[in-house]
């Protein structure tokens, strides 16, 4: 008894001690092994008390189970050690940049259209657009604005003759929408136009998103509504929001549509944002829809003017530039 | 439109701030643009006295008056050289704050003490006129406060009227609004018909009977035109933007201010029988007012004599025939013309004047008499004279008709979506002179005063009452809408997508004008004749865009000005190719651009110098492809002239060319000023925006098998050939192809290039045994032989 004390103890003393995966091994031969210390007492089995034999065998077995556990822990825990110094050898600098492609971005006239659609489209509208070069009858005639109205003289037109022009809105595209199908229509038209003005706060092509709605028992109340919820959602913002009475030929009532800006020190002021309106029913009637069955609203606002405001862009002209030093700030 | 607040004020003079007037003008639609005083901000100036001005001792340019303020004489050093004695002069005294924080100070000027300052009129902000100091009449009271004197306590109101309401561009009309706004009684100017004194008159014939309804001429003999007009109309029109120019022209521009009606005003003198309304002969010369020498066409309407025309009706006065400083007798026209007859006419001159710009939005076509009886009296009373009685040609049956028009309840409460009472609305049409024709519970029927000619249709009137009712006190609400349910495609790529996959490799979109330089066109596309702009901005802006790429790559060239030699570069957009002859065949295609150039990645620490080539931008096109399942692009050798003949493709969709890719030109990039090569794409944007449908296959549950092979085959076969003939030909069971090197050089025959190739094979039913797999290998090879004479490499 005495005896199988001491050699568990060896045999534990002897695992702790094992520096490598052999040597466990040699401990292992040497204590459980067919030769072992303790494989040699269960031999002895028969030299014990009958008595005494069955405790004996339990007592040398746990002892080689509490050995050969201790063996296999210590195994994993020098495997450990040596991956561990392994890896440690393999360390590096953390703090240098990945390798591969730095990622580009969207132009922030793109990204400011693409906020706005998401708006309309989230409230059911559809993406609709339509050619820039345009015949004068879906850029001015459709939309109330005949041959020499003083309107035209408020659009500086781009034209190539005398029957085709640039689109100076987006609007035609909203013709051409209610040319071909009945309502409920709803449509916003986002794309480039064209004014033939360059100076410091205009460039002679800029972007638009347009507008429209026109079902049963639309109301001003409703175009008041959700450009409120517009502007709010798109500035993130409760905005102070202001409806002013206005003039456009293809809208009665026209509004113009003006936020609270605040600079910064502390003053307060409108800013134009949009305009809009009542579809005019001459418009409505001139496209094929029933002004009397339907009625609706439109409305059109300038891309670049909310992106200046959004990202705090001064100079209009830098969205044309393609500066890369301009584009990389919008990620 | 600029107009002085006290002017208007003498109109309507509603109890509210100058701050809240300008406000509530705004918000009722007549939007105020901007606000300006009239004079600069100053204080303790008089009108002075000049008693006498002596040379100044010690320097020549300089004068020592003696200047009365009315009760004392002070002694002034001027230098002016209209220093005089006798003459009235804004006088600054000792403790006068000039431009806000200028002080005059005792002075002592060459060693002669001054005590004040004699003021040029910018010195005060009243004129730009900086020659001398400002002479004021001798009727001015001298010693009178110089802000009292012309009444500078007062701001310019800028209108920025739209189109349709011209009826507020007057003094009269706006304050007509203001009454409405305020509901406060108008103070007009009292303007009686002045009675004739002579009977002369001068025959008025028109022959342009639609386009000039009314025209009204009176004769006023022996006018004093070298009288002053005097300094209160003088300021009043300076004050709107108008320079005085001698009293009877200031007083057909003042009429015109004040009432709306543009006027005109001859030397009977140079007019030859009678005047003549009509259509100019086509290339009838003019020449006017202001020196020009027109053409004239047969849609333009002239005042004209006997002889010649006269004036461009409602635009603007010929030469020699206005008023002049020999003029002694006026013929005075104020005519109405119709908005059609006017409308573009200026404009299409080259011209717009404060009479075209009334004439075309529209006048009052009643207000003909009273702007001449208005004008005649003042006429008198300003440069004398005798009125004939006035002559009248009208055409009742070409005047506007005052429109009646019905306001239904029903739309208007629909409209607005709240019932504005009753009362209140009739009250407000009211207020806005119109006639109730007809009230009842289910509609106003009106009649529009003649100066709201913009009223025709029951929006109008939807539209007055909400304005005068404000915009702001209107209900807000979200729509009652049925959701509208569409079905979400998946056989369309949404552009985000696109753009994302771009982004993702590193490209920046850019914007990029439609319109570039037509040599830059024909640099990259000799042939294509690119759609001309009849007007553009300038001429490097003159044509449309045949394609996006010209735009990149002068995006490019801007950026490597910049030091910036990694650019990738992409755009969307439109590309217009075709005539505005033919506008539907017109192609207006969305396309997708895109540029690369400089190194593949950002220079960084791993070494990774590799300039970007042909497979770069390839692998670019492939990945936009690669979004939409089921669309396959096939490559061939591009023939575009603006591309590298050995580094570029055409890109073809079942069969369909949809675009290219490529080196850009190393001629064309030298010519353009790059300083290294570039390679870009150009493809149709429907053609990467079709995906088909995703459709499942059983993932087989047995293994694949790999083979090898080495081929050696003539550089000019193409490996896409290979892979073709492989596909045909290695039985049922192949699934697929791989390239996994490819080498020509030492070691291999100069015509010749090595190959290769790993081949995949796989059923859903069974593992492929050896043999199958030899044998697919075997037909394989066979066929790569016949085909192609590609030999697989010992």
């Amino acid at each position: 008894m005495e005896n199988l004390k001491q050699i568990l103890a060896d045999a534990l003393d002897a695992v702790a001690s094992s520096e490598s995966e052999s040597a466990l091994d040699d401990v292992r031969v040497h204590y459980l092994g067919k030769k072992g210390a303790l494989t040699a007492l269960l031999k002895q089995l028969g030299n014990v008390s009958a008595e005494d034999r069955p405790k004996f065998g339990q007592l040398v077995n746990e002892a080689k189970k509490q050995v050969q556990d201790k063996i296999t822990e210590r195994k994993a825990g020098l495997a450990k050690a040596a991956l561990n110094a392994k890896l440690a050898t393999e360390t590096i600098d953390i703090s240098l940049s990945g390798k591969g492609q730095e990622v580009g971005g969207l132009h922030p006239v793109t990204r400011t259209m693409d906020r706005i659609e998401s708006f309309f489209r989230g409230i059911g509208f559809d993406v609709a657009s339509g050619p820039e070069i345009e015949d004068d009858y879906h850029n001015f005639e459709a939309l109330n604005i005949p041959a020499h109205h003083p309107a035209r003289a408020m659009q500086d037109t781009f034209y190539f003759n005398p029957t085709t022009v640039l689109r100076t809105h987006t609007s035609p595209v909203q013709v051409r929408t209610m040319e071909t199908s009945q309502p409920p229509i709803r449509i916003i038209c986002p794309g480039r136009v064209y004014r033939c003005d360059s100076d410091q706060t205009h460039t002679p092509m800029f972007h638009q998103v347009e507008g429209l709605l026109i079902d049963e028992n639309i109301s001003f109340a409703d175009l008041k509504g959700i450009l409120q919820q517009f502007l709010n959602v798109f500035f993130e913002d409760d905005l102070k929001v202001r409806f002013r009475p206005s003039y456009f030929p293809f809208t009665e009532p026209s509004i113009e549509v003006d936020i609270m800006r605040t600079n910064s020190k502390g003053e307060e002021s409108w800013l134009e944002v949009l305009g809009c309106g009542m579809v005019h029913p001459k418009v409505l009637e001139m496209s094929g829809i029933d002004p009397e069955k339907y009625t609706g609203f439109a409305f059109g606002m300038g891309v670049e003017r909310f992106a200046m405001l959004r990202y705090k862009v001064d100079d209009l002209r830098m969205f044309f530039e393609n500066d890369l030093r301009f584009l990389k700030q919008f990620k | 439109m600029k107009i002085s607040e006290n002017w208007l004020r003498e109109w309507v003079n509603p109890n509210i701030s100058s701050d809240d007037l300008v406000a509530q003008i705004t918000l009722a639609g007549l939007e105020v643009d901007e606000v300006t005083p009239v004079a600069s901000e100053f204080s303790g100036v008089v009108v002075g006295e000049i008693i006498s001005a002596d040379p100044h001792p010690n320097a020549d340019k300089l004068q020592v008056c003696k200047v009365s303020d009315g009760s004392e004489e002070f002694q002034v050093v001027c230098g002016a050289p209209n220093a005089r004695a006798g003459i009235k002069i804004p006088f600054a005294k000792i403790g006068a704050v000039l431009d806000g924080d200028f002080k005059i100070k005792k002075a002592k000027l060459r060693q002669v003490e001054s005590f004040g300052m004699l003021c040029s009129a910018s010195e005060l902000g009243v004129s730009e006129d900086n020659d001398g100091i400002m002479e004021l009449p001798e009727s001015a009271t001298t010693g009178e406060d110089f802000r009292v004197y012309l009444d500078l306590n007062d701001q310019i109101i800028d209108v920025d009227l739209t189109p349709n309401r011209s009826d507020c561009l007057s003094v009269a009309g706006l304050a007509r609004e203001v009454g409405v706004l305020n509901q406060v009684d108008l103070t007009p100017v009292a303007v009686a018909p002045v009675e004739a004194t002579i009977d002369d008159v001068f025959p008025v014939n028109v022959l342009a009977v639609e386009q000039c309804p009314r025209y009204l001429g009176r004769v006023i003999r022996g006018v004093n035109v070298s009288a002053e007009t005097p300094l209160w109309m003088v300021e009043k029109l300076r004050r709107s933007g108008i320079r005085s120019i001698d009293p009877v022209v200031d007083i057909t521009n003042y009429v015109m201010l004040e009432l709306g009606q543009p006027m005109h005003a001859f030397d009977l003198a140079n007019l030859s029988e009678s005047v003549v309304v009509r259509m100019a002969e086509k290339d009838e010369k003019i020449t006017l007012l202001d020196g020009q020498n027109i053409s004239l066409r047969e849609d333009t309407m002239v005042i004209a004599d006997e002889n010649t025309p006269l004036a461009i009706a409602g635009v603007m006065g010929g030469e020699g025939s206005g008023v002049n400083t020999e003029t002694q007798d006026v013929f005075l026209e104020s005519a109405f013309f119709t908005p059609l007859a006017l409308a573009g006419k200026a404009r299409s001159y080259g011209l717009h004047t404060d009479a075209s710009h009334r004439y075309e939005r529209g006048v009052d076509a009643t207000l003909q008499e009273q702007a001449i009886e208005r004008a005649t009296a003042l006429l008198l009373e300003i440069v004398g004279g005798q009125a004939g009685p006035v002559t009248h040609a009208v055409n009742e049956g070409a005047l506007p008709e005052a429109a009646v028009v019905t306001l239904r309840r029903k739309k208007l409460d629909q409209y607005l979506a709240v019932s504005i009472d009753k009362d209140l609305v009739t009250d407000i049409l009211t207020r806005l002179d119109l006639e109730m024709i007809e009230v009842t519970d289910e509609f106003w029927k009106t009649k529009a005063p003649s100066h709201r000619f913009d009223i025709a249709i029951e929006a109008d009137l939807i539209e007055e009452v909400a304005r005068i009712y404000g915009y702001d006190n209107l209900p807000s609400s979200m729509p009652e809408a049925a959701v509208n349910f569409t079905a979400i495609s998946e056989s369309k790529t949404p552009i985000q997508q696109l753009r994302s996959v771009l982004v993702a490799q590193g490209y920046q979109e850019a914007v990029t004008y439609s319109f570039i330089d037509p040599k830059l066109s024909k640099q990259f596309l000799p042939e294509i004749e690119p759609v001309p702009l009849a007007n553009p901005i300038s001429a490097d802006m003159g044509v449309m865009r045949p394609s996006l790429l010209p735009g990149l790559v002068k995006a490019y060239l801007h950026n490597q000005n910049r030091q910036q030699s990694r650019v990738r570069l992409f755009e969307t957009g439109r590309r217009f190719i075709g005539s505005v002859e033919a506008l539907d065949e017109l192609d207006q295609q969305k396309q997708i651009a895109g540029l690369i150039a400089g190194s593949r990645d950002s220079e960084a620490w791993y070494h990774n110098s590799e300039k970007v080539d042909f497979y770069d931008v390839k692998a670019h096109v492939e990945s936009l492809f690669a979004l939409n399942d089921g669309v396959t692009p096939s490559y061939k050798r591009s023939e575009c002239e603006f591309l590298h003949p050995g580094r570029s493709a055409d890109i073809f969709v079942d069969g369909e060319f949809v675009g290219l890719m490529g080196e850009l030109h190393p001629q064309l990039t030298k010519d353009l000023g790059s300083n290294q090569p570039l390679y870009v794409f150009d493809i149709a944007l429907d053609a990467v925006l079709s995906a088909t449908l995703p459709e499942y296959k059983a993932v087989s549950r047995f293994p694949e098998v790999r083979r090898d092979l080495a081929l050696l085959v003539d550089r000019s076969v193409p490996v896409s050939e290979l892979e073709r003939v492989i596909a045909a030909s290695a039985g049922d069971a192949f699934k697929s192809v791989l390239v996994f090197d490819v080498y020509q050089g030492q070691g291999i025959d100069e015509t010749q290039k090595s190959v290769a190739l790993g081949l995949t094979w796989q059923l859903t039913s069974h593992t492929l045994s050896d043999e199958e797999v030899n044998n697919s290998v075997e037909q394989a090879v066979t066929a790569l032989s016949e085909q192609l004479g590609a030999v697989v490499r010992g």
